[in-house]
């Protein structure tokens, strides 16, 4: 396969070489090898089960692989509890559930990491925090609760939360799967200009028209394996592997 | 043959409806007792038989409140006033009153000092307890344990400073030490501590007579101050110590978590008597011979411990009901796990905890009147020992008793009050 033709930079921002991880006897991830070049955007899809979020969990060490090297932004993944902190202010993650603090009011809950981690004054985190709140079109919530917002206001809030910290890097948990489908646009608009400005994406969805608009490329897993990888086009109209047309036949075929 | 539906399903709605009040409920007092007490027959019956039972039950005790007897000197004086009207005599409690809150060996002209430490306890616990009170009450606070114990136990003022100067020491260098790691901030520290402490007990015996108010041995503590001493006490350490060995519980590290669960299943599963008679007998045993580990200090060890093993298991419980997905934000966001357990764990799992967390403080404090089985003389010992064992007062058991009622019930209530209080000051909106 031609990589060469997908990667948008020559920085390295993610490198996996031969990852593999096991819960308890079960090999959930297999020989994984992935290279992510800054800026890129990729789409991981998949069966439930696929392992895919898995995958982008082990890149912020919220899963821990038992085999093979991590590298990101140049820090190795390791043990070591200081290079793990140090990824993780560097790598943003959005989830399914937002798992926004519930205690906190929204902008707390963006202006907490930046102090608390990069010791940024208050007055400047919150300076900040507008900002990312404006830029995901919600400054006006500022002062409320995550539970009297609804699913897509969470969702933008989180990614709001995670840009506060200024990561090179965000990872996209299904970000929409827990949204009813009014909802899905807004979150998809917010990430699709994410993009746009240049921002290394790695994203578990199953939203193939966001994945044919944003990324420039698409993996699609299957039994802890990355089974195919192509670009959106390629993917979509000439899948290669059976187990892609199968998959692909299923969810686009309704 | 069914009839066809001739009316089309098909339907557009050209205007919404507008929102429209509730319907009027009869209201007014009358409509409220007749749905309320008299809302047919039987329930008519019932409230007639509760109204009844009541008026039993007030009739019987106002007589024994209005002839209540308050200026006597013993209980046969009370009987010559009343002549066989029902009749309470209240005059134990007044006469006794200095005994029921201080004990009978405190001496009487020290009695302000633990009065003046009780008040300060509420600038002390106040900033604590009402988040939106200045931080700076904080002070307070923290300093209140040494002045409460040096007002109470009495001894030179040298003595506390003492030890707060070498929590200080501690302190300091567990902030130096922090850097590196944790675990060696925290021996450091207490190291310093106690080499600190060690030192300085060469310092105060010289010094014992500067500032000093008169020393009242522990021995000494009685009535409903002991209680209250103990309640305070371990309440506040068992708070802590019960968050620390739920955390310990849930830890990775395998040795301090077997720790934590042989100690809270052990205490768990131990009668609280036991634990107060191995404080009073068994401990002099294990101890070197002369040594004089104070009894009071014992006690509030053994409570503490019971106590924190239950607080344990209810902070577990809040832990447990917190979505994994809290901690993993907090440290995807970059927090490490100190950060995340005091800003995102533990605020919702204490909240979640509160009514665990306050039924067992209320049983604690209540808890405290069973050191009077190891002899000691708080409340509950003082009414059964000293007062009802003297020749005036051998008899007067309704009256006294009340007023233990009345010296628990206050406190406990208010504690639960403020408990509520602090669930709604909590809510944002779901969970």
């Amino acid at each position: 396969m031609a990589e060469a033709n997908l990667q948008v930079s020559d920085e390295v921002a993610i490198s996996i070489e031969n990852m593999n991880k096991w819960y308890g006897a079960f090999h959930v991830l297999r020989d994984i090898d992935l290279t992510v070049y800054r800026g890129e955007r990729i789409v991981i899809c998949g069966p439930s089960g696929s392992g895919k979020s898995t995958l982008i969990r082990c890149i912020n060490a919220l899963e821990e692989h038992q085999q093979g090297r991590i590298e990101v932004d140049g820090t190795v993944l390791s043990s070591d509890i200081k290079n793990i902190d140090k990824i993780r202010s560097e790598v943003g993650m959005c989830f399914q559930h937002f798992n926004l603090f519930p205690h906190l009011t929204i902008l707390e809950n963006c202006t907490l990491a930046p102090i608390w981690v990069r010791k940024t004054p208050k007055k400047e985190a919150e300076e900040l925090a507008m900002h990312f709140l404006e830029k995901v079109k919600i400054p006006e919530q500022a002062d409320k609760y995550p539970g009297q917002l609804s699913g897509g206001q969470q969702q933008r809030v989180a990614i709001a939360r995670s840009l506060c910290m200024q990561p090179r890097i965000m990872l996209f948990d299904e970000p929409t799967s827990a949204l009813d489908p009014e909802m899905i646009k807004e979150v998809l608009d917010t990430m699709i200009e994410l993009a746009e400005e240049g921002m290394t994406m790695l994203c578990v969805t199953h939203e193939m028209g966001f994945a044919r608009q944003v990324a420039n490329r698409v993996i699609f897993m299957d039994q802890g394996q990355i089974v195919e990888q192509n670009e959106p086009e390629e993917f979509f109209n000439n899948p290669q592997s059976e187990r892609t047309q199968l998959f692909l036949s299923q969810i686009l075929g309704h | 043959m069914s009839k066809t539906n001739t009316k089309p399903i098909a339907f557009v709605r050209d205007a919404m409806l507008a929102e429209q009040t509730p319907p009027v409920l009869a209201s007014g007092p009358l409509a409220w007792v007749k749905r309320n007490l008299f809302d047919g027959v039987f329930n008519s019956i019932l409230t007639l038989v509760a109204i009844y039972f009541v008026y039993l039950i007030v009739s019987g005790a106002f007589p024994w409140f209005y002839n209540g007897v308050w200026s006597t000197n013993s209980l046969a004086e009370c009987r010559e006033i009343l002549q066989g009207k029902t009749g309470g005599c209240f005059s134990v409690l007044t006469e006794r009153w200095p005994q029921l809150l201080f004990g009978f060996k405190y001496p009487s002209e020290e009695y302000w000092r633990p009065t003046v430490a009780f008040f300060a306890l509420f600038f002390a616990a106040a900033p604590v307890l009402f988040n939106k009170l200045p931080r700076k009450m904080l002070i307070i606070t923290a300093i209140f344990p040494l002045v409460a114990f040096w007002l109470i136990w009495g001894g030179s003022l040298i003595v506390p400073v003492m030890v707060a100067l070498g929590l200080i020491v501690g302190y300091v260098v567990f902030t130096k030490l922090e850097y590196q790691s944790f675990a060696m901030g925290l021996i450091g520290g207490i190291l310093a501590t106690v080499i600190f402490w060690s030192f300085m007990g060469y310092v105060t015996e010289p010094l014992s007579d500067v500032l000093a108010l008169e020393p009242v041995p522990s021995r000494d503590m009685g009535g409903f101050m002991l209680n209250f001493i103990l309640g305070v006490v371990c309440v506040s350490l068992s708070l802590p110590l019960g968050i620390m060995l739920a955390l310990g519980r849930q830890s990775d590290m395998l040795i301090i978590k077997w720790i934590c669960v042989v100690f809270i299943e052990f205490i768990r599963g131990v009668p609280l008597i036991t634990l107060l008679f191995v404080a009073n007998v068994v401990l002099g045993y294990f101890l070197p011979p002369g040594s004089n580990f104070d009894l009071i200090l014992r006690v509030i060890i053994m409570i503490t411990m019971f106590s924190a093993a239950y607080i344990a298991e209810v902070v577990r419980g809040g832990l447990a009901a917190l979505p994994k997905g809290q901690a993993e934000a907090a440290g995807s966001l970059g927090l490490d796990y100190a950060q995340s357990m005091r800003l995102i764990i533990l605020p919702q799992a204490l909240k979640i905890s509160i009514p665990g967390i306050v039924n067992v403080a209320v049983g604690l404090f209540k808890d405290t009147v069973l050191v009077s089985v190891i002899s000691m003389f708080d409340l509950v010992g003082m009414i059964r020992g000293p007062i009802l064992a003297s020749t005036e007062w051998n008899g007067v058991y309704w009256e006294l008793w009340l007023a233990a009622v009345l010296f628990f019930f206050p406190i406990c209530y208010g504690i639960s009050q403020y408990s509520q209080w602090l669930e709604r000051q909590l809510a944002t909106g779901h969970r």
